[in-house]
């Protein structure tokens, strides 16, 4: 009941405030003036900013499913606040689920007992555990691949950060018993496809990933109930890996001796073996290419545009964010002439999963053209790569951003 | 009251996911056989997917959805549809 008022007042509001604005002078969420290469010009055409019920307007890639991403303004602030949170579905079929009615499956042929847990007894029997992590879809910037790939072509923000809160994974796995031989931990959520035939969205981890005490059973983001196209009433949260495994509207929880073999673990969300230096699912590696795993090491630039003219004297500010998969930032580093490199002053550290503000700012004393650059490294020593590692789905993009801005 | 509460939500969500329908194929044809697509998905997909699939990557990506996804496409419309896609959304 409180849930449908609450949506229902979202989403009057959310219309009310901008329900379609196609007609904007320019296209929204181009890549080239962010200093990448430009999304394919289809997309660019089609797509337009968007209010879903209870979001701000934000870019809309599809209706349906809803894939909508977040506008690179909102990356302004380390936190990603709910309403301009990108949003991810493959599947059409996204119910309303009730707090009050959900309850989560807990079982499998490597768990010791069944559980079903409403949302109350969750809170109850388990300890509060808290996160600051970055989710980011692995198809983050496939609009940006040279050459294009085929799939939601994605700009720079199918991504954000939040303060997320639940409880621990590995504490409802206690509960239910693990039994020895257990292998991996299969997730599944309570969206489907429009057609029976469609695989329905089942996602597996490896059991030590499944039992870090990172690893939440999400209630809350940002201090408040996770929002429907986020996943309410409850989601997993899996810092330092891809979006793909962060399961929203989580139903069941399965425990298994056996490597899960549907095909978003077969087939999608594969990279060919060993290009990129990221954790290996062992499991599940029984075909010529493996899962992905953890992100790779990145930025984003968010106080300059490609083109941008800049007075002589004003000084050139070049501020944005950094994360990787949880070894933390060790360094942003800026150019501006494409030769070398001065470190950044990084910003306050909300946590190694977190994004990791940083500034750099220069005076403009003469003239001219100039490349804006930044790289983020790792605590783990990864730095952000100068050429695209190319692969079929179009995962991992992190090629170092390059800005032109014109002092006159 | 929860009733009267659902109802005016499915309205307004009607209303906010029928900007969905102002997305049109374009005319051509083949064009019939391509609103099969539109079971699952809605049309800014292809759209989006577009200009840089030639014939052959277009009718890869059907296939896909045929072989992966269970869409209700005969084989037998796979090549006019993936003639329609490559002709309206290909790479020229």
């Amino acid at each position: 009941m409180d849930r449908s008022r609450r949506r229902f007042s979202a989403a009057a509001g959310a219309l009310a405030v901008l329900p379609f604005s196609r007609a904007l002078a320019a296209p929204v969420g181009g890549t080239a003036e962010l200093g990448f290469a430009e999304i394919p010009d289809g997309t660019l055409a089609e797509q337009g900013l968007f209010a879903l019920p209870g979001k701000l307007p934000l870019i809309k890639k599809t209706f349906r499913p809803p894939n909508f991403e977040t506008p690179i303004q909102y990356f302004r602030t380390p936190i990603t606040q709910n309403r301009a949170f990108f949003v991810r579905y493959h599947l059409a079929a996204i119910p309303e689920v009730s707090a009050k009615d959900w309850a989560l499956s807990v079982g499998g042929d490597s768990a010791e007992r069944e559980l079903k847990l409403t949302l109350a007894q969750m809170k109850k029997e388990f300890k509060a555990a808290q996160v600051t992590a970055v989710c980011q879809c692995s198809g983050n910037r496939r609009g940006l691949f040279e050459p294009h790939v085929a799939g939601v072509e994605w700009g720079v923000g199918a991504m954000g950060n939040a303060v997320w809160k639940g409880v621990r994974l590995k504490d409802v796995l206690a509960k239910a018993g693990v039994k020895a031989g257990a292998l991996e931990v299969v997730f599944d959520g309570a969206d489907h496809a429009p057609l029976e035939k469609t695989p329905d969205f089942v996602k597996s981890l490896p059991l030590e990933v499944a039992m870090d005490e990172n690893t939440l059973i999400a209630f809350e983001m940002n201090g408040q109930p996770l929002p429907h196209w986020n996943g309410f009433p409850a989601r997993l949260v899996v810092p330092g890996w891809t979006g793909t495994y962060w399961v929203k509207q989580l139903a069941s929880v399965r425990v298994v001796a056996q490597p899960e073999k549907n095909f978003w673990m077969a087939t999608a969300y594969r990279l060919p073996r060993g290009k990129f230096k990221t954790p290996t699912f062992q499991s599940q590696l029984y075909s010529p290419n493996e899962p992905i795993t953890t992100m790779v090491v990145n930025s984003l630039i968010t106080s300059l545009k490609s083109g941008q003219q800049l007075r002589r004297g004003q000084p050139l500010v070049v501020n944005g964010i950094a994360w990787d998969s949880g070894s933390g930032i060790a360094k942003v580093e800026v150019s501006t002439n494409g030769a070398d490199w001065r470190e950044a002053k990084l910003g306050k550290d909300l946590g190694r999963f977190s994004f990791r503000e940083f500034s750099f700012s220069m005076p403009t004393r003469e003239s001219g053209s100039h490349v804006v650059m930044a790289r983020a490294t790792s605590k783990a020593g990864e730095t952000q790569v100068n050429e695209l590692i190319h692969n079929p789905a179009g995962y991992h993009h992190n090629v170092i951003q390059r800005i032109y801005v014109e002092v006159v | 009251m929860k009733a009267t509460l659902i109802l005016p939500l499915a309205l307004l969500m009607g209303n906010a996911f029928s900007q969905e329908g102002k997305i049109a194929l374009k005319d051509g044809p083949g064009k019939e056989k391509a609103q099969a697509c539109l079971a699952c998905h809605s049309v800014d997909y292809i759209p989006m997917n577009s200009r840089f699939l030639d014939k052959a990557g277009w009718t890869a990506s059907v296939n896909k959805m045929i072989n992966a996804f269970g869409a209700p496409i005969a084989k037998e419309d796979v090549d006019a549809i993936a003639s329609y896609l490559a002709e309206n959304y290909g790479k020229k």
